[in-house]
């Protein structure tokens, strides 16, 4: 017996994802074991990797675009959860208020601090640990800060007169000295083995001119600010990215010739780039039912740029338009967008992301493991 | 930590305590309650599981949105001999085999790219 597998179209069919006026249809991939009678679709590492492609957009070191293809929704948005809130990124946790006379209170300029991105060495920020907090209603007594989880950083600045500058001076900045305390003024303060992980690449606010507070004569900020480890799913200021998002791959079909000034209306439907305008060549206009029979030398518009779209749906809006053409997704091409907030590249947090991922099976089957042992 | 990988999450619970089985389970029908896990893991656990022809059904929920609870029920074909514990374990490998695949398809198109930038 012949093996008889799903035709192109079938196969095509099963992957678009549908777009209509006010629904979409094809939405969940569908191949399970089961699911389409006589088809193998169990999974096999070796088919994953034959059939998965990854392809870069872009590749600026906090900023990072590309494609997945190949890969099921569920794996696409847990490497995207993931990003967001599991890869442990450097943050001021704890703030030692020795003097604060600034007009923000404690908590206020404590709250503002924690925000700022911090960069550093990477290799050294790899080799420090995860802060565990301590949690006295589950009897977790928490870490001990140290060299390798710890990083201590100062703030201190006292606003004073200038005495150099005009009486009739109104700028403050010229006016007094230290008038805004910007994140340049943190001060890294290693200690231990961070003296020789940091040497080379300390740890410094990533955007130097983050105003933090604003000082007159006589105030004055000192502080000490133990940086930690901590992952985003506890708070917003240990997410190491910026944004991290996918979209489906738009697929435009054009079912039947849009030609002439309707060509034209037509390409203002979609973002400049997507679709293009071109004549009806002597050959199509010779082929039988292609339905440019006649029109040789006509505009008619064709798909450019299809990942330039925005899905918008607005040739849809239009009735000459709604049975010529066909909008969709591809199922299973994912664009990433991952900007880093500037601790680490954004490439070097899709590895970490999956690394997380991994982990996580790991810890789960060591579980089972004990739980099948006991 | 010494090579620095990232360690698993210090929100995570000790490994006794992290899955337990809910009562009513038979060994090819089985309910798991996870500790500390969401749809990061409950989803792609369910697609790992879901590719198994001898799993019947798979499933998950987070019972409740303020407990740190995920519950995944495994029922599998009785004649294919196949326990639910082994296919959650199947799960895991798999899930375990394509994040190391997918990081080195990743790192060879990033090199690849990188190659491509400098030549322009």
């Amino acid at each position: 017996m012949a093996p008889k597998g799903p035709s192109k179209q079938e196969l095509d069919r099963r992957k678009t994802v549908g777009i209509n006026a006010e629904t979409v249809t094809n939405i969940t991939s569908t191949e399970f074991p089961g699911h389409y009678p006589g088809e193998d679709h169990s999974w096999s590492l070796s088919k994953y990797k034959k059939n998965l492609r990854i392809k870069f957009h872009k590749n600026l070191p906090y900023d990072a675009s590309f494609s997945i293809i190949g890969i099921d929704a569920s794996l696409a948005n847990a490497i995207r959860r993931i990003l967001i809130a599991e890869v442990p990124t450097l943050a001021i946790e704890q703030v030692f208020v020795t003097n604060n006379t600034s007009v923000l209170a404690d908590e206020v300029l404590a709250h503002r601090l924690g925000l700022i991105p911090l960069r550093g060495s990477v290799s050294g920020l790899d080799a420090t640990d995860v802060f565990l907090k301590p949690d006295e209603d589950n009897g977790i007594v928490g870490s001990q800060p140290a060299d390798y989880n710890t990083i201590i950083m100062h703030l201190h600045v006292e606003c004073t007169y200038n005495e150099s500058a005009d009486s009739n001076e109104r700028d403050p900045k010229k006016r007094f000295h230290n008038s805004d305390v910007y994140a340049r003024d943190l001060v890294f303060a290693p200690v231990g083995r961070q003296l020789e992980r940091f040497k080379d690449d300390p740890i410094v606010p990533v955007n130097p001119d983050i105003l933090i507070a604003k000082l007159r004569p006589g105030q004055i900020i000192d502080m000490e600010l133990h940086c930690v480890k901590g992952l985003g799913m506890d708070h917003a200021k240990f997410s190491p990215v910026a944004t991290a998002t996918y979209r489906l791959l738009p697929k435009i079909d054009i079912l039947k010739p849009i030609l002439g000034l309707e060509a034209a209306k037509f390409q203002k439907c979609f973002p400049e780039g997507v679709i293009g305008i071109e004549r009806v060549t002597a050959k199509e206009a010779g082929t039988e039912g292609s339905g440019y029979e006649g029109h040789e030398g006509k505009e008619k518009a064709v798909v450019r740029n299809s990942f330039a779209d925005t899905v918008s749906r607005e040739c849809l809006r239009h009735d000459e338009f709604k049975d010529k053409v066909k909008l969709g997704r591809v199922q299973d091409h994912f664009i990433f967008s991952v900007e880093s907030t500037g601790q680490y590249p954004s490439t070097n947090l899709v590895l970490k992301s999956l690394k997380v991922l991994n982990l996580k099976a790991r810890h789960l089957k060591r579980a089972l493991d004990m739980l099948e042992g006991g | 930590m010494e090579n620095g990988e990232p360690t698993q999450s210090s929100f995570d619970v000790d490994l006794a305590d992290k899955i337990r089985v809910l009562p009513g389970a038979s060994p090819t029908a089985c309910s798991f309650q996870i500790e500390k896990e969401d749809h990061t893991l409950g989803n792609a656990l369910r697609f790992f599981i879901m590719k198994n022809p001898d799993v019947e059904f798979c499933g998950y929920t987070i019972p409740h949105p303020s407990e740190t609870k995920m519950h995944l029920r495994i029922q599998t074909w009785e004649d294919t001999g196949t326990t639910a514990f082994e296919a959650l374990r199947k799960g895991c490998d798999d899930l375990i085999d394509f994040c190391e695949a997918t990081s080195f398809t990743f790192t060879e198109a990033l090199e690849e790219f990188e190659a491509e930038q400098e030549e322009q």
